[in-house]
Formats: C-alpha cells, sequence, structure tokens
C-alpha cells in the first residue's frame, strides 16, 4: 500500500539519479579514503607497525587524545548549558547569542588560530603577559590547543540539543517541578535523559571534529615536533619529508576513530527508537 | 476555604490575561473553571500551581500564603492537557516519580504504585512505556502521577481537551466517580460547557480576565448573572430583545396577543429534537428547538406563519452587557 502511494519517478530517471550520486560519493569519498587504506596497507601492517613505534607519533596521538577528549567535555558542559540557557530562558540578547555560536562554523580556524594568538600570545597578547608571570604558559602548548580545538567545535553539541530541546518542550520538566522534583532533580532525572541522544550525537560529531582540527592547532601550537604536534600536523609534516607510509598509518588512524565514531553512534541510535 | 486567589493580576506583554481576580475554592469539591479560551483560566491554574507567577495579588493554598512558593513546595497534583508523560520511563516509574523524588522506603513507594494504578485500571499496563498508551490511558497515568504525592489540590488543565468525544465522555464520568471516592480538592478548566455542568459541584466563569459568575451548575444555568454566563452556558437566541433558550419558546399556529410574528424559514431534524428557524417580522432570525413530538402536533411546515412567545416561566436576560435577571 506505502509503495503504490508513492510517487514514483520513470525507471530511466531513477537510474540517472542514482548512478550521479553515486559517481559524486565514489569520486569524492569513497575513492580517496580507500586509497588512504589501500596506501597504509600496501605492505600489510610493516608501515604501521613502523609509525607507531616513532615517538614522535605517539607523542602525537596521545597529545590528539588529550587535546580531544579535553575539548569535547568543555564543550558538553557549555554546549548543553548554552542549549538550556537558548530554549528554556529569555534574556536581552539571546538572538546575539545564538548568531555568535555559528560564528565557529563560518570563520576559517586559522583565523580563530591566529584571533586567539592575539589574545593569549605571551609577548604581544592581551592575557597572555599577565598569564606568563604567573607561570601559566598558553600560546605553544596544550591550553590554547584545548582552546582553539573547543573554538572549533563549540557550535556541534548545541546545534544537536537545541532543536531537540525544543521538540521535547517544557511540559515534563513543569511537571516534574509540580511532583517535587527541584531544578537539579528536573535536570537530572526528566532533562537530561529526554535530550540523551542528541548529547551523544553531538559528542561523537565534535568528537570527530576535534580530532581532525587542524588549521586553529597549527597556528597556536607552534607546531613544535615532539612537543605540540598533534596527529593532523604530524601526517602533513611526514608527508612533506617524503615519510609518505607513515603519513598515510597516521591518516588511517584518524580516518578510523571517526569512522568507529560514527559506527558506534549508528548502532546505538535505533535501539532507542524501537 | 482551600485555595483563595486574592486580587490576582496577570499580564503577557499588552496582553491582560488576568485582571484583579478574587475566587475562593471550597476544600473536597470538583470545581470547573469554564470560558472560552484566551479568556484567563488556564493562567489562573498554572498561578496556582505556581509554573506562572502573578504580577500582583496573593496565592493562599489550606491557610498557607503560597504566592512565593516554587512548584515543589506548594504540593499540587498538576495534570497537562497533553499528558507531559515522563516518555523515557514506564508507567510505574512515572507514578512513583514524585515519591522517589521524597524519598519514600522502596516497599512503601512499590504499594501505592500497585495501588494507585488499580485506581486507574492501569495495573497490567505497569511496564509500558507512554508511547505504548492510547491517550485516555496515557492521562488516566498522569492523573495517577498526579495523585501520588497526596497533593492538597488537583489541578487540571483541560484534561479530557484532547481526547476524542467518546473517550472523553468515559473519562468525565470516572473522574467525578474518582472525585467521589478520593475527595481531594479538585480544580479543573474547560471550554466545554456541558463537561463543567456535568462534573462539577462549582463552577467559576472567567472570561476576558474576568470573573463572570461563580456557582453550582444549576445556579448558573437557572440564574445567570448576565448575557455572556446565558450564551456561555448554552444556546441562546433572542426573541423581543430579550435573550432566552431555544427551547424555552413556544410556537403557536394562531394567534397570541402579544407574540413576535415569524415565518418558518427552516425546519431541521437532528435526532429527537426539531431546530426551527422562524424569521420574524422585523428580519432577524430566532432560533426554537422542539421535541419530535410537539413538531409534529403543531403540523409546522416551511413557509408557515407561526406566533412565538416565551413559555411560562423560562428565563430570560436582557441582551444587554451585565443585565439583571428577569424570570
Amino acid at each position: 500500500m506505502a509503495r503504490s502511494s508513492r510517487v514514483r519517478e520513470p525507471l530511466w530517471v531513477r537510474l540517472i539519479l542514482r548512478t550521479v550520486v553515486v559517481t559524486y560519493l565514489v569520486l569524492l569519498v569513497a575513492w580517496p579514503v580507500a586509497l588512504v587504506v589501500l596506501n597504509t596497507f600496501q605492505d600489510g601492517f610493516v608501515h604501521m607497525a613502523e609509525a607507531l613505534a616513532d615517538p614522535v607519533v605517539q607523542n602525537a596521538l596521545r597529545l590528539t587524545a588529550v587535546v580531544a577528549v579535553s575539548a569535547v567535555v568543555i564543550n558538553l558542559l557549555f554546549g548543553v548549558t548554552i542549549s538550556l540557557l537558548l530554549v528554556r530562558y529569555e534574556f536581552p540578547g539571546k538572538r546575539a547569542l545564538s548568531a555568535m555560536i555559528d560564528v565557529p562554523l563560518s570563520v576559517s580556524p586559522v583565523v580563530v588560530g591566529l584571533a586567539l594568538l592575539l589574545v593569549y600570545g605571551s609577548r604581544t597578547g592581551w592575557f597572555g603577559p599577565a598569564l606568563a608571570d604567573a607561570g601559566i604558559q598558553m600560546v605553544f602548548a596544550t591550553p590554547a590547543m584545548v582552546m582553539a580545538t573547543a573554538f572549533v567545535a563549540l557550535p556541534l553539541v548545541i546545534r544537536e540539543v537545541v532543536p531537540v530541546l525544543e521538540e521535547v518542550g517544557d511540559e515534563q520538566e513543569q511537571a516534574a517541578r509540580s511532583l517535587g522534583a527541584g531544578g537539579a532533580q528536573t535536570f537530572w532525572r526528566i532533562t537530561l535523559p529526554s535530550i540523551k541522544w542528541a548529547v551523544v550525537y553531538g559528542v561523537v560529531l565534535s568528537l570527530a571534529r576535534s580530532l581532525g582540527e587542524f588549521g586553529a592547532v597549527k597556528v597556536v601550537s607552534g607546531n613544535i615536533v615532539g612537543r605540540t604536534q598533534t596527529a593532523t600536523l604530524v601526517v602533513e609534516q611526514k608527508y612533506q619529508n617524503f615519510e609518505q607510509t607513515t603519513a598515510y598509518s597516521v591518516a588511517f588512524l584518524l580516518a578510523f576513530a571517526s569512522v568507529v565514531c560514527i559506527v558506534v553512534v549508528s548502532i546505538l541510535r535505533p535501539k532507542e527508537e524501537s | 476555604m482551600s485555595i483563595e486567589v486574592r486580587n490576582v493580576d496577570k499580564r503577557f506583554g499588552d496582553f491582560v490575561a488576568l485582571d484583579d481576580v478574587s475566587v475562593s475554592i471550597p476544600t473536597g469539591q470538583l470545581t470547573a473553571l469554564l470560558g472560552p479560551s484566551g479568556g484567563g483560566k488556564s493562567t489562573l491554574l498554572r498561578i496556582i500551581a505556581g509554573l506562572e507567577n502573578a504580577d500582583d495579588g496573593t496565592i493562599e493554598i489550606e491557610g498557607v500564603e503560597a504566592t512565593h512558593l516554587p512548584p515543589q513546595k506548594r504540593n499540587v497534583g498538576f495534570v497537562f492537557q497533553h499528558y507531559a508523560a515522563f516518555k523515557h520511563m514506564n508507567v510505574a516509574k512515572n507514578v512513583a516519580f514524585g515519591l522517589e523524588i521524597r524519598k519514600r522506603p522502596k516497599a512503601d513507594v512499590e504499594r501505592r504504585v500497585d495501588e494507585l494504578l488499580r485506581l486507574v485500571h492501569l495495573q497490567q499496563f505497569a511496564h509500558r512505556l507512554p508511547a505504548q498508551l492510547s491517550g485516555g490511558q496515557r492521562q488516566r497515568m498522569a492523573l495517577a502521577r498526579a495523585l501520588a504525592v497526596e497533593p492538597t489540590v488537583l489541578l487540571l488543565d483541560e484534561p479530557f481537551g484532547a481526547l476524542d468525544a467518546k473517550v472523553r465522555k468515559e473519562l468525565r464520568d470516572w473522574l467525578r466517580r474518582l472525585h467521589d471516592e478520593v475527595h481531594v480538592t479538585t480544580v479543573f478548566v474547560t471550554h466545554d460547557q456541558e463537561e463543567a455542568l456535568e462534573v462539577a459541584d462549582e463552577i467559576v466563569v472567567i472570561n476576558d480576565g474576568r470573573i463572570e459568575q461563580v456557582g453550582t451548575p444549576d445556579q448558573l444555568y437557572d440564574e445567570p448573572a448576565n448575557d455572556f454566563v446565558m450564551s456561555f452556558l448554552g444556546d441562546v437566541t433572542r426573541l423581543n430583545g430579550v435573550m432566552i433558550r431555544p427551547h424555552d419558546v413556544d410556537v403557536n399556529s394562531t394567534p397570541v396577543d402579544g407574540a413576535v410574528v415569524g415565518t418558518v424559514t427552516r425546519l431541521l431534524r437532528v435526532g429527537f429534537e426539531v431546530r426551527v428557524t422562524v424569521t420574524a417580522e422585523d428580519g432577524h432570525d430566532v432560533a426554537v428547538v422542539l421535541s419530535r413530538a410537539e413538531a409534529r402536533g403543531s403540523g409546522l411546515a416551511e413557509g408557515a406563519t407561526v406566533w412565538l412567545t416565551p413559555h411560562r416561566g423560562a428565563l430570560t436576560v436582557d441582551a444587554r452587557p451585565a443585565a439583571g435577571v428577569s424570570a
């Protein structure tokens, strides 16, 4: 019944549409990514083992994990808070705040990096010298890298959570209140469970984005080999130093982590909706 | 008096939702807040619950000053039009929510939940999610959830508004019986005058942010304070400059002194009643409702000339705002 009630295009139209889409995806996504995999494993696991044995790579992977996880945690806390603020409360400047959240999506990460340098640079930045005097080094160190990454991935949690909060509405929260729940109890027992999947999705997206961040991190990290190089920076450097196989191996690890994120979400999600 | 509302004002921007409203709602009774949409009745209910704050005025619940208490401290049960079921919890968990918040012992919670689910006839659905229930079942669950915390007052905001006509009628009867069993002070909002007349002990008619009249269903129906109350509580028509119920108009086929002369322009049979439209000589239409037997007896037909008089002892109200009652 459902099948017959749907408008069906003629067969040739459907075939052409399908071909166009498949060709597009193959040329743009599948084939390049497949080549990375092929290049990584052209001699089995030899290159991967070599790459993983390289202390520069080891350090970069560790640093990437630290930066990405820190940025995701920060974005999770602020993302959920800002989402609640945007959906549940009225305050002057709300529209401006909402618009500002999209800035990281439209501004080039390189600009973000430079902007952070201007504020936190240890010699010329606004706060930089004061922080440096206090013994806190922001720029060319992990703190600025976390900030840059958090900045770039900021909208991802919020843009997932806001529509869900709007759709769920606040009646359940009001009901919880009338049944005696305070603000915190209402949040943990009612609000959070109902936006759980949006939060998970936002976290996974920002994790994937954080792992892959390049431009902003390159500017603020100083790209110091073995110290402030993340995985993406290592890929670029190794590639330019004619260590292609190492570059491909690290690139594969980055791609693999992102694919795992997406697979995990798609496995978890349908269970929830059944 | 269980709930004392004194001089409550509420505005939303330029819109005046409540204008100096004062009302006393009696303990242990079932009170309806009746009025048209946008009249302020839901706002009043939400202010009593603490889900909305009054701009001015005070609220007292069972002798406790509640004006500035947050909703979780007022000990009211609130039932929403769209159920507000906790979607991620099963029926039993929904009902247990208020008790778990109050950290009651687990055994007590289980016993009480079981008792309430029996009361609302949902014991076999305890482990279902709200999404697996019908609208009527969800609303009964919401009622059980609100009753679980033994509220001082139970507030229902258009509780049956989202349900289809048949279920609405069943739940209405059921609410009345439930109230006779539980006896908790209950206030419900409705725009359906039949629902209010059928279920409530007392009705508060609210329109344009003001209270038009407070009284029992009989008082309101028999002695409406003004033409608004009269027209809101049932059908009315105009006869000779007064408002009268269509079933209180007598149709005579022979001249009568002081009658309104007119011509039958429309005759419509609906089930057991016959709706007649008579166009008077001055051109305005008078609606009359007769029983089928009456219509047949007087031999009415379209085009016939008839003489209309108010039924003896019928209620009429001058067709002017805030007019007195004459009977």
